[in-house]
């Protein structure tokens, strides 16, 4: 399996994917805070955060409707955990419905609820896609390195960076082989099968790690992780941040003023 | 002058008590090219992690004529460059760069001394220009290439290396020995392939059961059917395989 799985589009060209990682990382956590300390009935607020980061897709020449599709992957989680919110709070009923037996109300607090919800998450998403599309994982990796978040994590992102496709590939195999042995059988059985397989893949990489971490220690590794760093700011960083964290802030005016609400 | 690796009396046990090394006795000259040969489980790859202190027991390593312990560990480190069979383990980090950079930073070299060591290893190894690409999407030759650059960024005097030809494919496999012949270190090459060991080195040990059976010029080891037969180097007498003298 491919890295691109990841990271696919990272290595297109434009004023985003040139941005420095850093300045990517800090403009999205700044957009994922201010969306999330949005109340919920600002609508028109949410527009605008929506189309904040369609003019970034737009900058970053990724194919929008690529975007979106990622985005929606999010979707299912969110709706199994907040889709039958509406049916259980108290408050104003929206709507009542008889189903056979049971009376269901629908209030519209828990409507509310639903939306934010589902929106906060789908547009965070969404500035998540555009920063993983526009920077390569081991470039993001080194960044948030510079923006000192803890060696070891970095350390153990960029470990699963590295390995993760690794183990994807070895459980494929394994796959294969017992599909090739495999001629049907109680479907009890075979999930025995996948249970010995979940154990052997888990054994193989613990005995690959201690084999890495062999590697690691014959070439000077003494626990103190270091790397180097090429990576330095530009203007077009300067420019973008401050134009980013402006168009938020003039977001967080209007919803302060209570224009719309 | 120096021996490079003097190894008195070693012997070592897994943790679970079963014993892989029993009383070695082995010295290799500054310059040699020695093979280690035997079958598998024969112990080869617990020897060489015995090289650079991964794995310590009893006995006595010297490298370059100092006591391996814990004053010398990390000089000893980056005297003795140890290649391992696999290069999914040998490459861990994200980029190509990061991992033949490891070695020299972790030495505590400058960064224009560290990129200076990369770039030449890297040219060493004939994969110039590899630098931002991803281990994961190498061809296994590649893998290999690149995993002893990481070695040669410490600009070692000892190379270690495991099982070079494992995986390769004969075109890969002739590029690789061509690569190792041009490297002028001392090195030690655990392997069976013997068609590997003929072309690399002028010295053969063979290993197994854990101890020393044999200990001669390539070429005698390489003419005695009977010893490699004995210790799973050549097929059985009376099976229809022979193989190429």
């Amino acid at each position: 399996m491919k890295h691109g799985f990841l990271d696919q589009y990272s290595d297109l060209d434009s004023l985003i994917h040139r941005l420095d990682p850093r300045t990517k990382a800090i403009t999205t956590l700044a957009f994922i805070l201010a969306l999330v300390l949005t109340p919920p009935t600002r609508w028109y607020a949410f527009a605008l955060y929506f189309a904040l980061i369609a003019l970034v897709v737009l900058l970053s020449r990724l194919p929008p409707l690529y975007v979106l599709k990622r985005s929606l992957v999010v979707v299912p989680f969110v709706l199994v955990i907040a889709i039958f919110i509406p049916f259980f709070k108290q408050g104003e009923v929206a709507g009542s419905y008889n189903i056979w037996l049971w009376q269901v109300n629908v209030t519209y607090s828990g409507l509310i609820v639903l939306w934010n919800v589902t929106i906060k998450a789908w547009l965070s998403v969404m500035s998540m896609i555009v920063l993983s599309s526009t920077t390569k994982f081991s470039e993001l990796l080194k960044g948030l390195e510079r923006l000192r978040l803890p060696l070891v994590m970095v350390m153990i992102l960029s470990f699963m960076y590295r390995y993760m496709f690794v183990v994807v590939d070895e459980a494929l195999r394994m796959k294969r082989a017992r599909d090739s042995r495999n001629f049907g059988g109680k479907h009890i059985w075979q999930l025995k099968t996948v249970g010995n397989m979940i154990g052997a893949l888990f054994l193989r990489s613990y005995e690959r790690g201690e084999r890495v971490y062999a590697a690691m220690v014959a070439r000077g590794f003494d626990g103190n992780p270091r790397t180097l760093s090429h990576l330095r700011f530009q203007m077009l960083d300067l420019y973008f941040t401050a134009c980013f964290l402006t168009s938020l802030a003039m977001i967080g005016t209007t919803i302060l003023l209570g224009w719309g609400a | 002058m120096e021996k490079a690796i003097q190894i008195e009396n070693l012997s070592y046990s897994y943790p679970d008590g079963q014993q892989a090394l029993k009383d070695i006795n082995l010295s290799i000259e500054v310059g040699e090219t020695v093979a280690l040969v035997g079958p598998n489980g024969a112990g080869k790859s617990t020897l060489l992690l015995h090289l650079n202190g991964i794995l310590r027991s009893d006995g006595t390593v010297t490298v370059l004529g100092v006591p391996l312990d814990n004053k010398s560990l990390k000089w000893v480190r980056s005297k003795v460059g140890l290649i391992f069979q696999d290069p999914e383990d040998q490459l861990f980090s994200p980029t190509v760069f990061d991992d033949v950079a490891f070695g020299p930073i972790n030495m505590g070299c400058s960064q224009d001394e560290v990129r200076r060591r990369v770039s030449e290893a890297l040219e060493g190894v004939g994969m110039e220009g590899y630098e931002k690409r991803s281990p994961h999407h190498l061809s296994i030759g590649e893998k290999k290439r690149i995993a002893i650059a990481t070695i040669l960024s410490m600009e070692p005097e000892i190379l270690v290396i495991d099982e070079p030809t494992a995986n390769l494919d004969p075109r890969a496999k002739g590029e690789l020995i061509e690569l190792l012949q041009q490297l002028p270190m001392t090195k030690i090459v655990a392997s069976h392939d013997l068609e590997a060991v003929k072309a690399l080195c002028q010295r053969t040990v063979i290993l197994d059961e854990g101890q020393v059976v044999a200990d001669d010029s390539t070429q005698s080891i390489m003419s005695n059917n009977p010893l490699l037969e004995g210790h799973g180097l050549a097929p059985r007498s009376g099976s229809s395989l022979k193989l190429k003298a």
